[in-house]
């Protein structure tokens, strides 16, 4: 019992620092970001701080413009996370083969994902300027184009680039880990399965994808959280425009607290947030268990 | 059969070479960018020369000293990103690596559900916490300082060490502290010197994505700092690009130089990184 107490007394001791900073930035402000949910606190309002109940979420989630951000986050999340996705299981098959460059490859795969995300998206932008563009340059050199073209001022297209822009960035993170989980494999099981006669497409897909499942299901769920939460980029590339296009839900949160001052619904918003994100870490530990039992 | 093989290889090189490419392409034209003389690059279509190419703008933002200047600004948002990127990587690896120990080792009250909450904040969006943390920090005076900033990022980059240093400590074997333990060490000195000094591949591997994370940051940054006091090259990358009559060329060398250090990290530090990446994705 005592060493039981002095342990619990020793975990305290050691772990005090961390909890201490985590409870002051996140976990108070936290609580208060609940609060405001259910009030009324905005700066341009004469009814300040006032408590309104559920007002706030029925008001949120009777708007289009929560559905529709709601919306643009999964279509964001959805075509960025699976382009990166399988982007990053062929290169990642392709750095695993042998041949004359690979190491070269394999070391620079990792820049994209270095560059910070504000200047992949100041890049970007500047590759789809609409004057004096790169893109602009290329295409009408290839003839796919018989003029330049502002590509950022549809809001669809505009998306999308975004999407495009992102998918540099992120794609060698996903390349990355398939990589490590290629470089585990059990190379005795493949050069059994050539001798008996398999071929290249036969042993990717009845040994290759069958172990890659996993890591490819931890990858596809990190990466849909982190797709959820994107704003630097969109912030860099589009400001949520052109006519909201690219207006996703950390967008609008940002937009609503810190542009229009309503604090309770931004508060409101992030609260919502917190129910998709608390879900999803939810689907990414159940991710990580199955992926232990797969390696078992 | 060798047919098909050859083809296999064909199609090989294609994509490895599209791929070099790819990876390389957008990065390079940021570069030539920032060498290019403005009317070369808002030429339609842009002029490419090696006569054109120069290092001025470099050489502006090393010795700039008017303080309107965007290359000045760069300058100092430079030595404001190094500082906060490495007074967060420090105390965070102090303070996370220590709590890391105690949810390895240690059985105490309430640790499953901390740890869950832990992983929560690490994968949380700031926006969540931002408004009522504004109204604190600046009823405290504590808006645009360097100091404010580490202590933000301390929040999310302690909970990454913890979750991810839990997993290297998990697979230290106990005898080493049973060792230490039996040769009369105390619970600190066999964390300090036995402990620790083992998991040193894990602290280099997690303080390193410490850096980057801190060095990315980009929403706190924007939210908490309005001036030269305290804001960072990122906040004045996005400012800088807001601008009308924007300087491409300044604004990509201002890109290349916030992009050296994690660059250089990344592909020195390449086998850390990956290693602190899976083992905290994939070991639970």
């Amino acid at each position: 019992m005592s060493i039981r107490n002095s342990e619990g007394r020793f975990a305290l001791a050691v772990s005090a620092p961390a909890l201490a900073i985590i409870l002051a930035v996140v976990l108070l402000p936290l609580a208060t970001t609940f609060a405001y949910s259910f009030m009324n606190v905005e700066l341009i309002s004469a009814a300040n701080g006032s408590f309104v109940g559920l007002a706030n979420y029925a008001e949120v989630l009777g708007s289009r413009a929560f559905w529709a951000a709601l919306g643009r986050t999964a279509y964001f999340t959805a075509a960025s996370a699976s382009l990166e996705t399988i982007l990053g299981l062929f290169i990642a098959l392709l750095l695993n083969e042998e041949f004359f460059g690979v190491k070269f490859l394999r070391s620079i795969v990792i820049i994209p994902w270095a560059i910070p995300t504000i200047v992949n998206g100041s890049l970007w932008k500047w590759i789809y300027n609409g004057e004096y563009g790169i893109m602009n340059a290329i295409f009408l050199k290839l003839g796919l184009i018989s003029e330049y073209r502002s590509w950022l001022s549809d809001p669809f297209a505009a998306m999308n680039l975004v999407v495009v822009a992102d998918a540099w960035k992120m794609t060698p993170l996903a390349a990355i880990f398939f990589l490590a989980a290629l470089q585990s494999v059990n190379k005795a099981t493949y050069e059994a399965a050539t001798v008996d006669g398999a071929g290249p497409y036969r042993r990717f897909f009845s040994l290759t994808l069958p172990y890659l499942t996993p890591t490819l299901l931890v990858v596809l769920v990190m990466r849909t959280v982190e797709k959820f939460k994107a704003f630097d980029v969109f912030y860099m590339i589009t400001r949520g425009g052109p006519a909201n296009g690219t207006k996703v839900l950390m967008y609008e949160t940002y937009q609503r607290a810190f542009t229009n001052l309503q604090y309770s619904q931004a508060s409101t918003y992030a609260y919502l947030f917190v129910i998709i994100i608390a879900s999803l870490t939810a689907f990414y530990i159940k991710a990580l268990r199955k992926s232990e039992e797969f390696n078992a | 059969m060798l047919e098909r093989n050859r083809g296999l290889a064909i199609s090989q090189y294609a994509f490895a070479l599209a791929l070099a490419v790819g990876i390389l392409g957008p990065f390079v034209w940021m570069i030539v960018t920032s060498l290019s003389l403005q009317r070369d690059l808002t030429a339609v279509p842009p002029v490419i020369s090696l006569a054109g190419l120069s290092l001025e703008r470099y050489l502006r933002i090393l010795t700039s000293r008017s303080t309107s200047d965007i290359a000045y600004a760069f300058r100092v948002a430079m030595g404001n990103s190094l500082f906060v990127a490495i007074a967060v990587t420090i105390s965070a690896l102090v303070f996370g690596s220590l709590a890391a120990y105690a949810f390895a080792r240690l059985k105490f009250k309430g640790r499953g559900p901390l740890l869950l909450f832990i992983l929560f904040t690490y994968m949380a969006p700031p926006v969540i916490f931002v408004v009522p943390l504004y109204l604190i920090l600046s009823g405290l005076g504590m808006l645009n300082s360097k100091l404010t900033l580490v202590l933000l990022y301390s929040s999310f980059v302690i909970p990454f060490i913890i979750w991810v240093m839990r997993g290297f400590f998990a697979s230290i074997s106990r005898s080493y502290e049973d060792a230490a333990a039996m040769d009369g060490c105390t619970r600190l000195q066999a964390l300090l010197h036995v402990f620790l000094p083992m998991a040193r591949p894990g602290l280099v591997a997690t303080g390193i994505l410490a850096f980057l994370m801190a060095w990315d940051e980009f929403f706190m940054a924007l939210i908490f700092t309005s001036n030269l006091a305290a804001k960072t090259i990122p906040v004045a990358i996005a400012e800088f690009n807001g601008k009308f009559s924007i300087d491409y060329g300044m604004i990509s060398a201002g890109g290349v130089l916030a992009s050296l250090p994690p660059v250089i990290i990344a592909i020195v530090f390449q086998k850390y990184i990956v290693m602190g990446m899976t083992s905290g994705g994939v070991k639970e």
